[in-house]
């Protein structure tokens, strides 16, 4: 592979190349997505019952995940044996077996072809040949793990068991939001003008949370002068950053001067940050990533996965699953709905992101070998108490570093 | 045959008075007048944007969610005054609305809509197309919404959704 510039002494500099780099996308999409991870598919939830399928992704390739006859969940490429067309085109569905349109090959819910069209002809005319083997060029099937409801799978030979690969300063804080039977309460995508590592950053950066998006601070959900924490998975790729919903009235950010205080903006109906500690923690911000492509979010009662989707170099899906509790009762369901208004492309805390990663995306054009600065908390990758830190930027960048081999 | 002829006026003139509401609420919008479109709603009102396919699945969450004029004027300062978004402008382009049930008092209809995003750069996109389905709550001359449920036919948004559809 061609590497171009790369400080390789520090992971506080990187250049913006690998922003708009097509070999480099090819490259991610093969060492990282299709390699040694393990990619968030979908919510258990989101496969019902038994022979049911839904489609997802392993960066750009699609995937189709199943839930068999005995409840078993599987998942393999989306492509047929034959001529590699698509398998499954809806979205999600119900089968007992899964068809290629094309030709009528035939597949189980484990991905194994169990069928071809034909095969022996018609009348003794036509068909394949005895010696012919297509099951060989069947799709490939990914290994599968579920987290309290959250299904991964990874097509690695090396990933390690995923609970090792998340790491045991990070499962807690998935189980204590997943901690019993979920229920799908929405779901939509936003597309980003962006390559996907700037969401993944993005996601990762607790340091511009409350200074861009100013409905946060503005309420004190988010200060950085809350109490609340960053914590990084020792191989860098996963992060939590927390905070506590307890108000810290602090006068720093308006003394600061900055653009996002403002004193004269307040709400007529502040009923929708109404919420309840349903985790028992008094924890109100759980921002949780795992690498390549998985946030799991608890804003107060909000609650969603989202799945990052590379479509291009320059252009992202980012897919939202909203959910709650099975046993949720009218007022919690209510109180979520409120709350939903906080997020998504729509959201009064988060629709900046999508045009902020977009902003780093046009901005980077013309500077391919121009560096950007990642300083804030030193130059580790160590947890801390301040979230006036890119620690967990940094850690996205030596997993990243890790897995395609830049030393 | 006077019955009959009264009967028709009256709905014309309600045929009308949709469509003069329709054409109110999207100009406002698109004119920037963000301030006006609360004014458009009934005090207590429901305002949803969601997707065809959580319609469709009964899902209850989407894009916006408020059950109140005050939400709504909440969101345009939040627009005004918190979010930071670059500068853009809508065009709708509405159907000829349906009125599916109803005569007076509060009627259902059902109109279709394409949107087009202008963006300060001048890149023009088709941002959303979709289908409203309203309840208007017709009081003499005045028409005003008291539900109004914005179905995107497609589950995908480009960027952000900043201004109400």
């Amino acid at each position: 592979m061609n590497i171009r510039v790369w400080p390789t002494e520090t992971l506080t500099r990187i250049p913006y190349w690998v922003y708009a780099d097509r070999d480099l996308y090819a490259q991610e999409m093969e060492r990282i997505f299709r390699g040694d991870t393990w990619n968030f598919l979908c919510l258990e939830a989101e496969l019902p019952k038994p022979n049911t399928y839904r489609t997802s992704h392993l960066g750009d390739m699609s995937v189709v995940v199943t839930r068999d006859a005995n409840g078993v969940v599987h998942a393999f490429e989306n492509r047929c044996a034959h001529r590699g067309s698509i398998l499954c085109h809806k979205e999600r569905g119900e089968a007992k077996e899964i068809a290629c349109v094309y030709h009528n090959w035939t597949y189980d819910l484990c991905g194994n072809l169990t069928a071809v069209a034909f095969r022996r002809g018609i009348g003794g005319k036509g068909g394949m040949s005895p010696d012919s083997h297509p099951e060989e060029h069947a799709p490939r099937q990914l290994r599968i793990e579920i987290l309290n409801g959250l299904v991964f799978g990874t097509l690695g030979k090396n990933t390690p068991p995923l609970e090792t690969y998340i790491g045991s300063n990070i499962v807690p804080n998935i189980r204590r939001v997943m901690k019993k039977p979920v229920k799908v309460l929405g779901g939509y995508s936003q597309v980003l003008p962006s390559n996907w590592k700037l969401y993944m950053e993005n996601t990762k950066d607790s340091y511009h949370a409350s200074l861009l998006h100013l409905f946060f601070t503005t309420f004190r959900l988010n200060r950085l002068s809350q109490k609340g924490g960053l914590v990084v998975s020792e191989n860098g790729g996963n992060h939590i950053s927390y905070s506590m919903a307890a108000d810290v009235a602090t006068k720093e950010y308006e003394q600061a001067g900055m653009r996002s205080a403002s004193d004269k903006f307040s709400l007529e109906v502040p009923e929708i940050l109404k919420s309840v500690d349903e985790f028992g923690d008094g924890i109100g911000l759980q921002i949780l990533s795992v690498f390549p492509g998985f946030i799991l979010q608890q804003i107060r009662n909000c609650l969603a996965v989202r799945r990052v989707v590379p479509v291009d170099v320059e252009r992202t899906e980012l897919v939202w699953t909203l959910f709650g509790f099975e046993d949720d009762d009218a007022a919690l369901t209510d109180m979520r709905m409120q709350q939903s208004n906080l997020i998504g492309p729509a959201g009064f805390i988060s629709m900046e992101d999508g045009a902020a990663t977009g902003f780093v995306q046009r901005g980077a054009r013309g500077a391919d070998d121009e560096l950007s600065v990642i300083e804030m908390g030193g130059s580790g990758i160590g947890s801390e108490e301040s979230r006036v830190s890119e620690a967990a930027v940094r850690g996205f960048w030596k997993k990243y570093r890790d897995l395609m081999g830049i030393v | 045959m006077e019955t009959l002829q009264s009967a028709t006026q009256s709905a014309v003139d309600l045929q009308f008075k949709v469509q003069d509401l329709n054409a109110r609420y999207t100009e406002a919008i698109d004119d920037d007048r963000l301030e006006e479109w609360p004014d458009f709603f009934t005090d207590k009102c429901l305002y949803r944007i969601t997707t065809a396919e959580n319609e469709a699945n009964g899902l209850p969450i989407g894009f916006i969610y408020a059950t109140s004029k005050p939400m709504l004027r909440d969101r345009i300062k939040a627009l005004r005054q918190a979010n930071v978004y670059e500068a853009q402008r809508y065009r709708h382009v509405l159907s000829v609305p349906r009125i599916v049930s109803g005569q007076s008092g509060v009627i259902h209809v059902r109109t279709s809509f394409m949107v087009a995003r202008i963006m300060h750069t001048g890149e023009t996109m088709l941002f959303a197309t979709g289908r409203y389905e309203d309840r208007i709550r017709i009081d003499g001359a005045q028409a005003l919404f008291s539900e109004k449920s914005v179905i995107i036919d497609s589950r995908q948004v480009d960027t952000l959704l900043a201004i109400p559809l």
